[in-house]
């Protein structure tokens, strides 16, 4: 399996997409630090970029490079391999590609201007969230046979926790104001990943005083160290249940 | 060596296997043939158990093969498609299948020495043409020394040396005694590579015999003709049935 691996590694690091994805991040890490010297507003900016941009392409380019490689898994599947082989050697492939990406495009240039602690968090939560997406995406690739379906359904997943969520949240809290809404909010952040991201990100900062009263509860939950492992503990399960989900699927699908 | 057994596949409302009883035995050569959309690709792919038929059995030397994958070791298969990684380049493909099945020793490189893709080992994939491509299906798919290989459209999009240097090689393959199943719309290639023929429609196994008896059986000298004279005694038995 590491053969697999490897090799489809190398071919992925070479496309174009993946290119432009770790130019990106470069240009605009730098740009950012070229603008503010507080590396710590750097950070918070950078934050907007990582919650957004990242989702976002790891569900696209995963999507895409699924349908791509259908053949190609097809023929791997006719040789005596298992089939969770080929799925695995794939998920390994395709997210250490966009981390790999993720890491070189944010990582070098934090290293050069200087990096904190909250730098390491902010590539912390951005690999997290890559394997994340990459495990939706895949779930929405094994879903469907139609190439045009599974993109758009992997991006009904980023828009859902991107933006619809937040909404439906924040509607929650405004109509039920008058509730005690601490715990309920508490839970209803560990249904989507961004949030979570958002939260080990913020609390971090230490600027989550800004978020007022839920802030500071979040901080009294989150910011002990049972908080942290269990926000890390919450992203692992998203990580996991997409893609034993795909698995299962995969493993009885027609190819 | 492969008998499937009333196999039958559904998509959805579509039968793409109906009922399909085979005996594919060691030695022999079939040719795989039927309109487009007859069901051969889902019967090529349902023995290597891509396709997982919704009732039925498929046995590979005596064995099932569901749930298994160890029996695809005895297989080799030429995809009718061959897209590769863009940016994988032709050496390191090879070297990943050899990797896949490593227990298989010593390699058959014929092929590869014929059609000179030693030459071409760090050339990446998006910069071959349709027929190179090909031609490295075709190296893998007889890299191994394996008793049983199904070729899914081999000679399309190949240039006429070439074809007839991988007819030479199934021919020679044929002659040490291995199971060879061969699906092609390009009859006259099958006359002389195969001596069976499996006629396949609407997902049933119109005609399994030899390809002499067919011959015999319609007075036709050549495969295609005789081919297409059984479609038409077909036909016309269906539509005499179907008007009663």
């Amino acid at each position: 399996m590491t053969r697999i691996v490897r090799y489809i590694f190398y071919d992925i690091l070479r496309t174009r997409f993946i290119l432009l994805y770790t130019l990106f991040l470069l240009i605009s890490t730098f740009a950012l630090f070229q603008l503010d010297s507080d590396a710590g507003k750097v950070v918070l900016s950078l934050l907007n970029v990582v919650l957004m941009v990242v989702p976002l392409i790891s569900v696209v380019f995963t999507t895409i490079h699924f349908f791509n490689s259908y053949e190609f898994i097809e023929l791997m599947l006719a040789q005596p391999v298992d089939r969770k082989v080929i799925f695995f050697g794939e998920y390994l492939a395709v997210a250490s590609s966009l981390c790999f990406a993720f890491l070189l495009g944010t990582g070098v240039p934090m290293l050069v201007f200087g990096a904190g602690p909250s730098a390491f968090t902010l590539l912390f939560s951005g690999v997290v969230l890559t394997l994340v997406f990459v495990s939706l995406a895949f779930l929405s690739s094994v879903l469907t046979r139609d190439k045009a379906k599974a993109i758009g359904i992997a991006l009904l997943f980023w828009f859902y926790f991107s933006l619809i969520y937040d909404g439906l949240l924040l509607w929650i809290i405004y109509t039920f104001g008058d509730y005690p809404l601490e715990k309920v909010t508490l839970t209803l952040i560990a249904f989507n990943p961004v949030d979570l991201a958002r939260i080990i990100m913020l609390l971090q900062l230490d600027i989550s005083a800004l978020m007022g009263y839920t802030g500071a509860f979040y901080k009294s939950f989150f910011g002990s160290s049972t908080g942290m492992l269990f926000s890390t503990g919450i992203l692992v399960v998203w990580i996991l249940v997409p893609l034993w989900a795909a698995l299962r699927i995969f493993t009885r699908k027609d190819l | 060596m492969i008998s499937i057994k009333d196999v039958c596949k559904s998509f959805g409302k579509i039968k793409a296997l109906d009922q399909v009883t085979l005996d594919l035995v060691k030695g022999k050569s079939y040719a795989l043939i039927g309109p487009n959309g007859s069901g051969k690709t889902t019967l090529i792919k349902s023995i290597l158990g891509l396709v997982i038929p919704t009732s039925g059995d498929i046995d590979f030397d005596g064995k099932s093969i569901f749930g298994d994958w160890k029996y695809r070791d005895r297989i080799g298969y030429m995809p009718q498609i061959g897209r590769y990684p863009d940016n994988m380049r032709i050496g390191q493909l090879i070297d990943m299948m050899r990797n896949i099945r490593k227990g298989t020793g010593k390699t058959d490189e014929e092929l590869i020495d014929a059609f000179r893709l030693h030459k071409m080992y760090d050339k990446r994939m998006h910069a071959l043409s349709g027929g190179t491509r090909q031609k490295v299906s075709a190296a893998l798919a007889f890299l191994f020394h394996v008793p049983s290989l199904i070729l899914d459209e081999p000679t399309a999009g190949l240039d006429p040396v070439s074809v007839e240097i991988l007819k030479e090689k199934i021919m020679h393959e044929k002659r040490m005694g291995k199971l060879i199943i061969v699906s092609s719309h390009i009859l006259s290639d099958l006359d002389e590579l195969t001596g069976d023929v499996v006629y396949m429609y609407e997902g049933r196994v119109q005609y399994n015999d030899t390809v002499e008896a067919l011959k015999e059986e319609t007075n036709e000298a050549r495969l295609g003709k005789a081919i297409a004279t059984l479609i038409r005694q077909r036909e016309l038995l269906t539509s005499v049935s179907d008007s009663r």
